[in-house]
């Protein structure tokens, strides 16, 4: 059933994918290649934090337990130079999961505000081991294999893996919601006490949603490491990872499936169109800063959710200027009052 | 008597506050029971033990022969115990429907609960046969956060009925709600009471409970002080002592005398 909607869908991927073949300039594959792994990171992030309301500031512990994976596995098991290391970008989710489940375990038994806190320290703690730990090689990074592929077509093959990074995430985030679990996920939003006597089990769903979420973060980390070839502790333990991602999902629309989508299109491509024209690499902060006062101000649901309430209300002015009179019965509403008669 | 659910010398203090004392409440199957006494005596905190909500410092809480005592939220409800709550909580960002699915399959894991999708056909039929029985089965796709008030009490007793619990507990259906909607609730009361369904009911609307309930429990400083049918409650003296002990009640007083 490819109906309007999935139509779009499959246009958008058709676009994503024409992408490195109109555009070959390898200055705007680079910023497409950095623009997926946001986008999947957003998507991903949102997909727990934007469906249960618990606001990760720790996410950046996944992106770079998925580097470290792949830099040190591709290491340590000696693999060549070259798409045998794709393999990794996967396990470098998995490796992700196994560390979200103690890290939700502990964090997710507080709530809201504190959860943040929580997540924050975490994220120092992982920070800091990959800088004092020896097998990390500390603050001088490590280097992968060095992958030589010709400066040319260098960015395509990271840039599909990314996409499918994308597609991947909102293909679960969109299933998620479709699900008895994604429904309980926003019950869990909504009032986790209430969620609770209703037979949610909601320390189960939550941490399983943390867990999930981890996966794709972790991917996108290990496919970065592989994309630069050198990783260092600050950078990919990187705290403007974890407000980027939160920021590009609070521009597009929390709790939407298109507006992390969105946000991490337009600041995450701009951002990096910026570092490299102004060859200024903190500029994007400025931009970012502007940005969200705009969106709070003006639309504190996010781009999406704005866009698509004035659609509605368009439509349902017409509507009402159509059928004005069916309105005015439909909107007395009187719970009860037949009814109550017939009750048996 | 065939006790359904009963709460045995349960006892909870918050710092100094005592807020149960050696409380005993047994609630018969079949029955309506209600569950009344001044502000603070403990009404709400009793059934915050009964739910799991609250772990209580002593005494036990059993529902159809099993202990149930410091049980989890969700694994009482599983069991059979649905709760309404006094301020209506409601899930605001969802659709009225989505509310009521959310209790359904309350018992099945949680794994299963992420492969399958939000509701089978059997489910909607299910919900909004509910809602068409309170009577809001029109706003079924309406955002929950647009309800009245009224509104949300149907709604929250609708999706408790969803899952369909052997008691429910209700933590003052009539409060804040017209005349109206109060005898209409009554009725869905009266209706699933002789389907079958146990109730508890802690209500300030002294008409309310008399018409309603079997049995009255009156709660007075922790503890239960008097049980009887309600004529036995209203020509009790140490009921009205109660109410006129506490001074934040004089309608209540009224109310129980008048009654």
């Amino acid at each position: 059933m490819l109906q309007k909607k999935n139509l779009w869908w499959v246009l958008a991927i058709a676009v994503f994918a024409m992408y490195p073949i109109v555009v070959t300039n390898p200055l705007f594959t680079t910023i497409a290649v950095f623009t997926t792994i946001y986008m999947a990171c957003a998507t991903s992030w949102n997909m727990f934090s934007g469906y249960s309301g618990y606001i990760a500031l720790g996410s950046a512990v996944f992106y770079g337990s998925g580097a470290y994976t792949m830099a040190l596995l591709s290491l340590h098991l000696h693999m060549a130079a070259g798409s045998d290391m794709f393999w990794l970008v996967p396990v470098g989710g998995l490796v992700a999961m196994v560390f979200a489940v103690p890290f939700g375990w502990i964090a997710l038994r507080v709530r809201r505000h504190t959860f943040v806190v929580i997540t924050i320290a975490v994220f120092f703690i992982f920070q800091l081991s990959a800088i004092n730990f020896g097998f990390t090689g500390g603050t001088s990074g490590l280097a992968l294999p060095f992958i030589t592929w010709g400066y040319q077509n260098f960015n395509t093959p990271f840039y599909y893996v990314g996409l499918s990074l994308v597609v991947f995430a909102t293909a679960l985030s969109a299933a998620v919601r479709r699900s008895r679990f994604g429904l309980q996920l926003l019950a869990i939003r909504d009032d986790e006490d209430r969620a609770m006597g209703l037979g949610v089990k909601v320390s189960a769903v939550k941490i399983t949603g943390f867990t999930l979420s981890a996966f794709t973060v972790g991917a996108a980390g290990a496919l970065y490491a592989m994309f630069v070839g050198q990783i260092y502790p600050q950078f990919v333990f990187d705290p403007m990872f974890d407000v980027s991602i939160a920021l590009m999902t609070f521009l597009g629309g929390l709790g939407t499936l298109t507006g992390p989508l969105l946000g991490a299109l337009v600041l995450e491509a701009s951002q990096q169109y910026l570092t490299v024209t102004f060859s200024n690499s903190s500029l994007y902060l400025i931009l970012f800063g502007a940005l969200f006062l705009i969106v709070i101000m003006f639309m504190p649901q996010g781009v999406v959710v704005y866009l698509r309430d004035r659609v509605t209300r368009r439509a349902e002015r017409e509507r009402e200027a159509v059928a004005a009179n069916d309105l005015a019965t439909a909107d007395a509403v009187a719970p009860l009052d037949v009814a109550v008669g017939g009750a048996h | 008597m065939d006790v359904l659910l009963s709460a045995t010398g349960v006892t909870k203090s918050f710092g100094g506050l005592q807020a149960l004392a050696e409380c005993h409440l047994d609630v018969e199957r079949g029955s309506v029971t209600g569950l009344i006494g001044p502000n603070g005596s403990g009404k709400t905190t009793l059934f915050n033990v009964i739910t799991g909500y609250v772990k209580p410092d002593a005494g036990t809480v059993t529902f159809d022969g099993r202990d149930i005592t410091n049980a989890r939220p969700d694994a009482v409800f599983s069991l059979g115990v649905g709760r309404t709550f006094q301020l209506t909580r409601i899930f605001a960002r969802i659709s009225v429907l989505e509310n009521m699915l959310i209790a359904t399959q309350h018992d099945e894991s949680w794994l299963r609960g992420l492969l399958r999708s939000k509701s089978s056909k059997v489910e909607v039929d299910n919900a909004m046969e509910l809602l068409e029985f309170v009577g809001i089965a029109r706003l079924a796709h309406l955002q929950a956060g647009a309800l009245s008030y009224g509104q949300r009490k149907l709604l929250e007793l609708a999706y408790v009925l969803v899952a369909n619990p052997d008691v429910i507990l209700l933590d003052e259906p009539a409060g804040g709600v017209n005349l109206t909607l109060i005898n209409g609730i009554k009725e869905k009361i009266r209706a699933l009471n002789k389907s079958g369904k146990t109730f508890l009911i802690v209500e300030h609307n002294m008409e309310f409970v008399m018409s309603l309930c079997d049995r009255v429990t009156v709660m007075h400083q922790g503890t239960n002080l008097v049980t009887g049918t309600p004529a036995e409650v209203r020509a009790n003296p140490l009921v009205l002592d109660a109410y006129l002990g506490g001074d934040d009640d004089d309608d209540l007083t009224e109310a129980v005398a008048g009654a």
